[in-house]
């Protein structure tokens, strides 16, 4: 079918401060896994394990918001390499799950998960919070994608259902528009 | 306290519909709504607590918790802050010992903002127990929180410095100044209390109905619709009870034409309101007056009382066995949204002011869910004039779709603001020569949810066919910066008074407000005026008029000011987004783990 009319696209995904479960939503179109490999080719990817970006990108998934410096960084290098970003799913969106630390200050977090947790006090005798070169620092908050570049789309959803994606990724690949019906976005 | 809320409710027959002003007399009384208060009154009231909850929380002048044995509300619309109002806030803040939002350490001096309290013409102001303080400056607060802490009264520090007017009135009292600097021929000219009641008794109702009609009086609230059919509409809806309601709610910033009106000319709105209880078969009128001018309360009620030893209210108004009318007055509480006519409704019926959905509009079932009609002030004054000098006359003045006069609040950057009474159709220049405007930047005409208009624009006529406006003139002069001196202030206003019903209006009114500060902060990119754009259009889906306008402001500014935004927006790659700093974003967590922990 489109394969023999125009090159593919080229797609990239990552997940930021997120939890995977919109990725395993894109792998819940099942079969048509088979139709979308025909139609684009994936770069940077936890899909296909591409750590760094080989080349530009039509398309880039980002799944989840940005916690620490490594996924600003990330999402920055996504933005630089793809010619349109999609957010998808709550925690890209809008911060999410993760987010509801954001009414409290960092400083609290830390001490609560690192210092004063009933769990902690035997395991961290020094009292240490994590800090080291080769770790992330984290956010004061967490940042929704559009907060920190421009996103071009946003597929709602928590995760987004698999055909949305779908639906979502085939009117990205072949340009056309997307029929948003009325139990698109009802979710009641 | 459980005394006291047993005799306030008692005093209004145990009637739930009364809550507002059971709540009002109650908060009177214990200078604020505890938790326990609102369960006592749910308990007494027999209604669920929610319900009471919800309406005491709605409404800004309700306190849930203590805000000082003095209380000032300090105005922070725009003209207050072209006038001063920063320093003379800072003045508050130094000498009460505490910031606004708060009350002083010995509990005796809450500061606290309010949206314009209907002064624009004498700011700074504030509103302090229940009285104005107009044309304040930083002596003058240092000096009103020194008495009120050597525990002076209120009226005692107000003194002698009396208005003009009836604001002298023993039972008015109040420094508040008219300004009527322009008489027109409707409003402001001579009046006979009676003489209109008296020609409409003759009448039958569907004659005076014609009248008015045939005069073209429109509403003068902003919408302008037909007076005439709305008393039609409401005529012929069924039921024996019906209502005329005269909106004084007035809480469009920078409008105070209903105040002065009020001050002045109780009788003739009265008047109005009785001709329309005439005309509709309506036996009971309600004024609906915001609490920013209870001060007006005494005065009103004296009004009244004398309006019906004259036969003017009551039974048998001017001899005519069968014409009974009466009007009661009912106050808000602090809610810009209750000017919209069905949320004015449900705030009179002791509720949250929250719009209804329409149909059914007002006129087929309206305040407990009878036929009622609501008019604004101006309209009721206009229509004893139609009925004592006749429709060709009123004709006679205005434009072609706009007859008659209208009153004008103007206020701002000019020599003389206050009230001007003029016909329809003469050009914004006209009235800034009046009021001796000079070098004026921008006109907002008709408040916050009108238009911000350019020099260019200048010589567009007041008129419903061209610029229709409730009234409100700010102007606004060279010096000022736009954006953030009034664009911002109106972002915030209408962020605060959106009563959340609608989700366009509850999460747009705070989103838009964001990206406006952003780029006011020049972090601005360039799809940030799309953006805005965007959800101007999403606004059109609320339910009223507030949530419909509410981006108003920062349309018409993008329309007519585009300069302003791109001055401050940051050029260059619009990928990324320039308000997001990482090194700040970091820092929290730096400053954590570079201290060692305990």
């Amino acid at each position: 079918m489109a394969e023999n009319t125009m090159p593919k696209k080229i797609i990239a995904t990552t997940s930021l401060a997120g939890c995977f479960g919109c990725h395993m939503s894109l792998l819940d179109i099942d079969e048509r896994l088979l139709e979308l490999i025909e139609l684009v080719e994936f770069n940077k990817s936890p899909i296909n394990d591409i750590k760094e970006f080989t080349k530009e990108c039509d398309i880039g998934l980002i799944e989840g918001g940005c916690c620490n410096d490594e996924n600003v960084h990330t999402l920055i290098s996504f933005r630089q390499h793809c010619k349109v970003l999609v957010a998808v799913g709550e925690c890209a969106i809008m911060g999410g799950l993760p987010a509801l630390r954001n009414v409290i200050p960092l400083q609290e977090c830390l001490a609560e998960a690192y210092l004063h947790g009933p769990t902690v006090a035997d395991s961290n005798p020094q009292r240490i919070i994590p800090h080291d070169s080769d770790l992330p620092k984290i956010l004061d908050r967490v940042y929704p994608c559009h907060e920190v570049v421009k996103m071009d789309y946003f597929i709602p959803g928590c995760a987004p259902r698999a055909d949305l994606i779908w639906d979502a990724l085939v009117a990205l690949v072949t340009g056309q528009e997307l029929k948003l019906t009325y139990d698109t976005f009802k979710f009641d | 306290m459980e005394k006291t809320i047993h005799a306030v409710i008692n005093k209004y027959n145990g009637d739930e519909t009364r809550l507002m002003d059971i709540l009002l007399d109650i908060q009177a009384e214990l200078g604020y709504l505890s938790d326990a208060t609102i369960a006592c009154v749910a308990k007494t009231l027999n209604i669920p607590q929610v319900n009471v909850e919800q309406t005491a929380s709605f409404y800004h002048f309700f306190a849930r918790a203590p805000r000082g044995a003095c209380t000032v509300y300090l105005n922070d619309s725009v003209v207050a802050g072209f006038n001063g109002r920063a320093a003379v806030a800072r003045a508050f803040e130094e000498a009460a010992g505490c910031s606004f939002g708060q009350v002083s350490p010995d509990g005796r001096i809450g500061l606290f903002d309010t949206a314009c309290i209907g002064m624009s013409d004498q700011e700074p102001a504030a509103l302090i127990n229940d009285e104005v303080f107009t044309s304040l400056t930083p002596a003058r607060a240092r000096e009103l929180v020194a008495g009120l802490r050597a525990g002076q009264t209120v009226a005692a520090l107000k003194g002698d410095r009396l208005g003009d007017g009836q604001n002298a009135h023993p039972l008015v009292r109040a420094m508040v100044r008219n300004n009527i600097c322009r008489r027109g021929a409707i409003v402001f000219d001579d009046y006979q209390p009676g003489a209109a009641l008296r020609r409409v008794v003759a009448m039958s109702s569907s004659e005076v109905i014609a009248l008015v009609k045939a005069a073209n009086v429109r509403g003068r609230g902003g919408a302008g619709f037909p007076t005439g059919n709305k008393w039609e509409f409401a005529r012929r809806a069924p039921g024996d009870v019906k209502y005329i309601f005269c909106n004084a709610d007035e809480g469009e910033p920078g409008t105070f034409k209903d105040r002065v009106i009020l001050t002045e000319l109780p009788q003739l709105v009265f008047e109005g309101m009785a001709i329309a209880g005439y005309a509709v078969g309506a036996q009971q009128g309600l004024l609906y007056i915001r609490n920013e001018y209870r001060y007006l309360r005494a005065y009103l009620e004296q009004t009244l009382a004398d309006l019906r030893a004259h036969h003017q209210l009551g039974p048998s108004i001017a001899g005519q066995a069968g014409f009974n009318f009466d009007v009661k007055i009912q106050f808000g509480a602090g809610a810009y949204v209750c000017g919209e006519e069905s949320a004015l409704i449900e705030s009179a019926e002791g509720r949250r002011g929250e719009p209804r959905d329409r149909p059914p509009f007002p006129v087929e079932k309206g305040y407990l869910q009878r036929p009622t009609v609501v008019n604004n002030v101006e309209t009721l004054c206009s229509v004893v004039k139609v009925i004592l000098r006749g429709p060709e006359w009123y004709n006679s003045l205005g434009t072609a779709e706009s007859k008659g006069t209208k009153v004008l609040s103007v206020s701002g950057d000019c020599a003389q603001p206050g009230i001007y009474e003029v016909a329809w159709g003469l050009t914004v220049n006209d009235i800034l020569k009046m009021a001796g405007a000079q070098d004026v930047q921008a006109v907002q005409v008709g408040g916050p949810s009108g238009a911000c208009i350019a020099p260019a624009e200048f010589n567009r006529k007041l008129a419903y066919e061209d610029l229709a406006t409730g009234g409100a003139l700010i102007v606004i002069g060279r010096q000022r910066d736009l954006l953030r001196d009034v664009v911002l202030n109106f972002a915030r206003f209408f962020r605060e008074e959106s009563c959340g019903s609608c989700v366009p209006c509850r999460a747009l009114t705070g989103m838009s407000q964001l990206v406006l500060e952003k780029i006011i902060a020049g972090q601005g990119a360039p799809r940030d005026l799309d953006r805005l754009l965007v959800w101007a259009t999403l606004m059109k889906r609320n339910r009223c008029g507030l949530g419909q306008t509410a981006l108003n402001p920062i349309v018409s500014t993008i329309k007519n000011f585009r300069g302003l935004y791109e001055q401050r927006i940051k050029a260059g790659d619009d990928r990324f987004e320039p308000a997001f700093d990482l090194a700040a974003a970091v820092q929290d967590y730096e400053a954590a783990v570079a201290v060692p922990q305990e």
